[in-house]
């Protein structure tokens, strides 16, 4: 019997995977033809979606963008008859071996290295490629060695703050309590991103691991995972997975027969973008408004309920099984400066060949958008690239080929945030885009800063003026002004980032806002 | 004397709180089963969860997944972040506009943001909570959201919650006409709306089930 991949992750699904692995599943039938379809996990080359494959002795083929109208051609040409050996490389939709694809060939894949390739919900798979090696690594070791193996790996919070998890977690050990908690941030809300979303659907045993050795590294015996409600199948899919963990004695009382304990649990959030803010997701868990808290105290000193918590991103926590398993100094030796590893960048917007391109820090915005990314949908110019999500700044031409690593990056004022590249063409309107980070944050502010709060709006007012056509000195310096306020007097980052985008707009896109030459005093960003 | 929507809203959370469940998760469960959350839960469950009324009400307000009216019988909302306006989502959404003759709403905007015609869900707090106001006729309402994480495939929406990525105005009528024709269908069909409203997802467990 042949085997045949659908991927069940949402991007596969919303360009119609139901439908065609039913399809599928249909003609099969009609013709008697015994097929086994495996709904994996996307490969995360997302352009092609739905990207079926076929097992064969040389590998699994792959054929893209499949339609409905196409499943039965794909029977005609006996694709999946048991003793059909040819590749079907004369199928119009057939993208060959799908490992050979140059797209995913070149990535460094250690975080990803499982996605696509295993059904997201199979024990089973989990365990034949590499699944546990981390957690059983980490229950030989002690607590402060465990600490000490992250801190080795130089890993840092993918989340887009980028400070050293093994550092955290070495705080929330050393705290003394009769309660710790670790708290996944799985409220991926930046627009350009969703490594979060593809590690959940496509590899959740990975997350789960990972969210368990952050628990016996830490003395902490619970854990949640905070999702946000836009995302209801990586809900799904996370807590099917927890299901089949606890009954493979891989969760709860006594973790794979160490007599540690964890219990791990999901909570979906409710639309609110702050509440990806640690201090404000916390609060919602604990069941109130998703209101910033101050700092400090630090979440690592008392975070949820007032008890020590890890707090980590879903990447940072997906990626602590790899380092355990293959040790620090694996890890390490990818990445470049104090960037170590590889972090998954995601190719978004306007762009060809849209997906996942998980590659060790270094690389250049030029070699992801025009090298994997192919460059525009439409055969337009790039103008402008918005890398770190909505609070990360434009990079224009200039400053694409300059390595993705987190101080050089931060030396011209920009963010390398969570990894998500949003490409826009030469249609793009920099002051419009601007315009609407203010708007965003207006939105989305939780309202407890006056910066934030008020500074979101008086900026969106401030910059319809100026796109009306008042583009005084008085009026750039009022919006300058403004945004330094917003830096240096909000909260948290939602309002103390917004101004990111909008001054790198108004600095490398002048013209855009009606200003015949540069705009006068430029700062960072 | 207790009306009969109190009764059946004071059940409504009866069922569905537990001890250390979270009120996230209690008000998710209740909006999945009832479609939105009436005005009566607030009472019963501040007396549950030893919370006041207005923290209750605060809390549902906040957030906008919260719904305290009833949705549509067909609800799409429209990504309008940087990527999806990348790949021409403000065109899309005035299409949408013309072709449902409706008004999009930000889902994002927390209620202090929003314009006073679109508050009536929350000033319905201290009566049944109705059909929506807005578009009662067409029966179709619009929603701006804020990244549906299908970046890479813009524009992305969803349609009574079944994502569609990279869609083109007639994609987007064809699939308008296939959910208003099961619209249809279901509301022949008394108690089968709420199941049909549900995500797959939803069916295999996804509503905090857990605890």
């Amino acid at each position: 019997m042949k085997r045949v991949f659908v991927p069940r992750d949402s991007a596969a699904l919303a360009m119609g995977a139901d439908e065609v692995a039913a399809a599928i599943a249909a003609e099969a039938g009609r013709r008697g033809v015994a097929v086994e379809i495996i709904r994996n996990g996307s490969r995360g080359l997302l352009w092609l979606e739905p990207l079926l494959e076929i097992e064969t002795p040389e590998g699994r083929v792959g054929y893209g963008n499949v339609t409905l109208e196409q499943v039965a051609s794909l029977f005609d040409a006996k694709l999946f008859d048991a003793d059909c050996l040819e590749t079907g490389g004369a199928h119009p939709a057939c993208v060959g071996l799908v490992e050979q694809i140059p797209y995913l060939k070149n990535q460094q894949r250690l975080t990803f290295a499982r996605i696509g390739i295993t059904d997201p919900l199979s024990t089973a798979d989990y365990l034949a490629h590499g699944g546990l090696q981390g957690l059983r690594q980490a229950l030989a070791m002690s607590a402060q060695d465990a600490c000490q193996t992250l801190i080795d790996s130089g890993l840092r919070g993918r989340g887009g703050a980028a400070f050293p998890a093994g550092v955290k977690w070495r705080t929330v050990l050393g705290a003394a309590a009769q309660q710790k908690y670790v708290v996944c941030n799985a409220d991926e809300g930046d627009s350009g991103t969703f490594s979060d979303r593809l590690a959940m659907e496509s590899d959740p045993f990975m997350l789960i691991e990972g969210i368990i050795i952050a628990g016996i590294s830490t003395g902490a015996s619970e854990g949640w995972i905070y999702v946000r409600s836009e995302y209801p199948h990586a809900v799904a899919t996370l807590e099917h997975a927890l299901i089949l963990a606890r009954a493979a004695g891989w969760l709860g009382q006594n973790i794979l027969g160490s007599g540690k304990t964890f219990e791990l649990y999901v909570a979906m959030g409710a639309g609110s973008y702050v509440c990806g803010e640690e201090t404000a997701l916390l609060e919602s868990l604990e069941g109130r408004r998703g209101i910033v808290r101050a700092k400090p105290p630090i979440p690592a000193l008392s975070g949820l309920f007032g008890q020590p918590t890890v707090i980590n991103n879903v990447v940072t926590l997906a990626t602590v099984p790899i380092i355990f398993a293959r040790g620090a100094e694996f890890y390490r030796g990818f990445g470049m400066g104090r960037s170590r590893g590889t972090l998954p960048f995601q190719l978004a917007g306007n762009i060809r060949q849209g997906g996942l391109v998980e590659l060790a820090f270094g690389i250049t915005l030029r070699e992801l958008v025009f090298g994997y990314g192919a460059g525009t949908c439409n055969d337009r110019p790039v103008r402008a690239i918005q890398v770190g999500g909505p609070l990360g700044t434009y990079l224009p031409e200039s400053q694409w080929d300059l390595p993705l690593d987190y101080e050089a990056y931060a030396a011209v004022g920009a963010v390398v945030g969570h990894g998500g590249i949003v490409v826009h063409d030469d249609h793009a309107d920099l002051a419009a885009l601007a315009q609407y980070a203010m708007k965003f944050c207006a939105l989305e502010s939780c309202g407890k800063c006056t910066p934030c709060r008020i500074g979101s709006t008086r900026g969106v007012e401030v910059i319809q003026q100026i796109r009306d056509g008042d583009t005084s000195a008085k009026q750039v310096t009022l919006l300058r002004d403004l945004c330094d306020t917003m830096v240096n007097g909000s909260l948290c980052a939602m309002g103390g980032m917004t101004p990111y985008p909008v001054l790198s707009a108004l600095n490398h896109f002048p013209e855009d806002f009606g200003l015949t030459q540069p705009a006068p005093t430029a700062t960072a960003a | 004397m207790l009306k009969p929507d109190t009764l059946q809203a004071a059940d409504l959370v009866a069922r569905h709180v537990r001890p250390g469940r979270p009120l996230l998760s209690i008000l998710h469960a209740i909006q999945d089963e009832a479609g939105y959350l009436p005005t009566g839960v607030i009472t019963p469950l501040a007396l549950a969860l030893n919370l006041s009324r207005a923290e209750v009400h605060g809390f549902i307000t906040y957030y906008p997944h919260f719904r305290t009216t009833p949705p549509a019988a067909v609800v799409i909302q429209l990504c309008r972040a940087e990527a999806c306006q990348s790949m021409g989502s403000e065109a899309l959404a005035q299409h949408i506009e013309q072709r449902t003759g409706c008004r999009f709403t930000e889902h994002g905007g927390s209620p202090a943001h929003t314009a006073p015609a679109e508050r009536t869900g929350h000033t319905e707090l201290t009566g049944h909570a109705a059909a929506p106001l807005e578009q009662p006729k067409t029966g179709v309402e619009l929603e701006s959201v804020y990244c549906l994480g299908l970046c890479a495939l813009s524009p992305a929406l969803t349609i009574n919650q079944r994502l569609h990525a990279k869609v083109t105005p007639q994609q987007f009528d064809a699939w308008l006409a296939c959910a208003q024709d099961s619209a249809q269908h279901s509301a022949q069909q008394p108690g089968s709306r709420a199941a049909a409203k549900m995500p797959q997802s939803a069916q295999t467990g996804a509503t905090g089930e857990h605890i």
